[in-house]
């Protein structure tokens, strides 16, 4: 009798063993991190619009919720490891942290000077997924082996405004540029799409932030843009230090676009078609605020690196890359147009919103606009024109 | 004399037939539904419902229509002949889609919000279950022999195989990007399943749980990212089936036995969902930007008329 109980014993025991080694060896981790370093606030026109300090994270959050969701039926969990490196701290020490740890999935928002030094740090052991640069070098003649790019570039902005201006037939640019490095480079790239698309730049002025106690919005703007006509004002101000003042000033009643007024953007409040509502309620949900373009990006790398775990069950940089810039990888992105990479460059194919404050106007490519592969390569540095492999 | 009878005969005969069968719109963005004669081609009258309604089904007797309201977070229970609200069902927040069962005793909505599925006793009237899902459940459908609740989530890009009686889910089939509608065939061995971001549709066996077929669509002259399968219908017989193509402005009529698609049939704009006339002579479609339905004779596939119904047209359902 006891041989018997102890034999039982012994069996369930076993089994026990058993079927934990098969959720053991089933349930697959997968780990990420988020790599970003706390900035400076940045003078502003406006204290209405508040400093968000973790545009990016929430966005990131999201894409780790929904992965989760799914990987309770695939038996994968997927963790986030936030990585935010203080004002004077080391991010390259930070980076050189993660990689120590074997994290090989890393989601870096930082400026382009720093992602250029990761770059060179990583020596394409990692996978990068860049949520925050815009930088056209990076897509053209500076390609950055093993990262991913989800934000469309200048020129694919650039791009985006200049076919709405063609088919406004708004020909005609007077541009405005700021005195930053940044601008100099939107400026660049609003003058690429002008040619592009057969529009003429009939006047460019910069304007120079000058400490003048006479000078103030209500005189200034109506002198400074007293040129010859032009359809529309296109002013290149990133971090919009003068920007909004234009509209309503000028001297010619004419609409603006660029960085203020009319924007090209990834992501915005207004969006709601293709099921975008959802996203942009669930996203409230969670952070408490409207969703940003850089939450946005993160949100697509998370849901990226999710659907190359789903559909291959491998977790390593490589083959996450591999399916990431292969033919089947399809991202549903909520703007009615599968996202997938440029193999050439690592930018992420996407329609470009062209938004005003509280309205969304178009998204772009527009109708009409054709490519003999895929429409949404009318948008940016096409692989024709680009130098990188 | 006996002319002007046997005129009035048939005419009489005419307007019985004509009045026979009623088509039901949910117009999402007029917050009401259409009521359309569609033998006359006529729109017959609208009537104000609640906020944003979206799916749209009637009961197997045809007696009484349900109409999600998203907005108000309720499925309404309608009497399909008076059009009045007998109940608001607990349906759970921003019910988008639902399904019933053969034999009209169970409703399960898909939260879209939640990810979940809301069971609803149809004959209490209480909600007795939710299940808890991938992201953003839509398409939804029941089993003709009643045993598995199938349910889509479009960013998780899954099926969901629920069993009917323990509310378990027992298995997943990852699908194409972003899932939107599922249709059982009448024999219960298939299911067909669309994808808008892949522009694919797929067809799994219901036995196994896998896809064993994937259709591909292709309309000389349109891009391929303007082809985002919605709606799918199969007939009785699995002899055809009609996908809607949305952006597309088509419906695709699908070779049910040699999976080739025969034809593209050109409807109004962003066509969004799809319903069979009672004995399949005619297929209904909702163009969710033109803002009217398009008919489609099935004898001869052919689209017939279409009629203006009012803004955004979603769903429909057809009353004997």
């Amino acid at each position: 009798m006891l041989t018997v109980r102890l034999l039982l014993f012994y069996l369930l025991l076993l089994s026990l063993v058993c079927s934990n080694r098969l959720i053991a060896s089933e349930q697959q981790e997968i780990k990420i991190a988020y790599l970003t370093q706390e900035q400076q606030v940045p003078s502003a026109l406006s204290n209405l619009e508040p400093f968000i300090t973790d545009k990016g994270l929430q966005g990131a959050l999201l894409g780790l919720k929904d992965n989760n969701t799914t990987g309770q039926f695939t038996a994968q969990n997927y963790l986030l490891e936030q990585v935010i490196v203080p004002i004077d701290g080391d991010v390259k020490q930070a980076f050189a942290e993660i990689l120590e740890q074997g994290v090989r999935l890393i989601i870096v928002n930082l400026p382009a000077e720093q992602l250029l030094q990761l770059h060179q740090l990583n020596n394409n052991q990692a996978l990068l997924f860049d949520v925050a640069t815009r930088t056209d070098a990076f897509r053209h003649n500076q390609c950055l082996s093993n990262v991913l790019h989800l934000l469309p570039s200048r020129a694919m902005r650039a791009d985006a405004l200049a076919q709405y201006m063609l088919k406004k037939r708004w020909n005609r640019w007077f541009l405005v540029t700021g005195n930053t490095a940044e601008d100099a480079l939107y400026a660049q790239a609003i003058k690429r799409s002008a040619k592009r698309f057969g529009m003429k730049i009939i006047a460019e002025k910069k304007w120079l932030h000058t400490y003048d106690a006479r000078r103030t919005a209500q005189s200034d703007i109506p002198v400074f843009t007293q040129v010859d006509d032009y359809d529309v004002l296109v002013v290149a101000d990133e971090q919009g230090l003068f920007g909004e003042y234009i509209s309503y000033r000028s001297w010619l009643p004419r609409p603006v676009i660029g960085t203020q007024g009319l924007v090209a953007t990834a992501w915005h409040r207004t969006h709601e078609q293709w099921g975008a509502v959802q996203i942009q309620n669930r996203f409230k949900a969670l952070a408490n605020r409207y969703m940003q373009e850089q939450d946005y990006a993160a949100y697509l790398a998370a849901r990226a690196i999710g659907e190359a775990v789903t559909r291959t069950r491998a977790v390593d940089a490589v083959s996450v890359k591999a399916y990431l810039l292969s033919d089947r990888f399809k991202l549903q992105g909520y703007k009615g147009k599968p996202l997938s990479f440029r193999s050439w460059n690592g930018q992420l194919r996407q329609p470009v919103l062209l938004a005003a404050p509280t309205s969304l106007v178009i998204a772009a490519p527009l109708e009409g606009f054709l490519h003999p592969t895929n429409e949404l390569d009318t948008l940016g540095y096409d692989q024709p024109e680009t130098h990188c492999q | 004399m006996h002319t002007k009878v046997l005129i009035s005969a048939g005419l009489l005969l005419f307007s019985i037939v004509s009045s026979a069968e009623t088509v039901f719109v949910s117009l999402e963005k007029d917050n009401a539904i259409a009521v359309v004669d569609p033998i006359a081609g006529k729109l017959i009258k609208t009537v104000n419902i609640g906020q944003r309604p979206r799916g749209i089904q009637l009961s197997p007797d045809a007696q009484t229509l349900y109409i999600a309201t998203s907005d108000d977070d309720t499925v309404l229970e309608v009497d399909a002949n008076t059009l009045a609200v007998k109940s608001k069902l607990p349906s759970g927040e921003d019910p988008e889609t639902f399904a019933i069962n053969s034999a009209g005793t169970h409703m399960y909505v898909s939260n879209e919000d939640d990810n979940q599925v809301t069971v609803i006793d149809l004959l209490t009237r209480q909600a007795i279950h939710t299940i808890s899902v991938g992201v953003e459940p839509e398409g939804i459908a029941v089993s003709p022999d009643n045993l598995w609740i199938v349910s889509a989530s479009e960013t998780t890009n899954m099926v969901h195989w629920i069993d009917a009686k323990t509310y378990e889910i027992k298995a997943n089939t990852l699908v194409d990007p972003r899932p939107r509608a599922l249709s059982f065939t009448a024999d219960g061995q298939q299911l067909w399943v669309t994808s808008e971001i892949d522009g694919t549709l797929m067809i799994i066996d219901v036995a196994t749980k896998e896809i064993s077929q994937r259709i591909h669509f292709a309309v000389p002259g349109l891009g391929k990212e303007k082809i985002q399968p919605v709606g799918v219908v199969v007939d009785k017989k699995r002899q055809w089936a009609y996908v809607a193509l949305g952006p597309a402005n088509r419906v695709a009529v699908v070779n049910a036995q040699t999976y080739e698609v025969e034809k593209y049939l050109l409807v109004g704009a962003r066509v969004w969902n799809l319903a069979f006339s009672p004995e399949q002579k005619r297929l209904y479609t909702t163009n969710g930007v033109s803002h009217d339905i398009s008919i489609i004779d099935l004898d001869d596939h052919k689209v017939t008329k279409s009629i203006a119904v009012g803004r955004y047209p979603w769903g429909l359902a057809v009353k004997p």
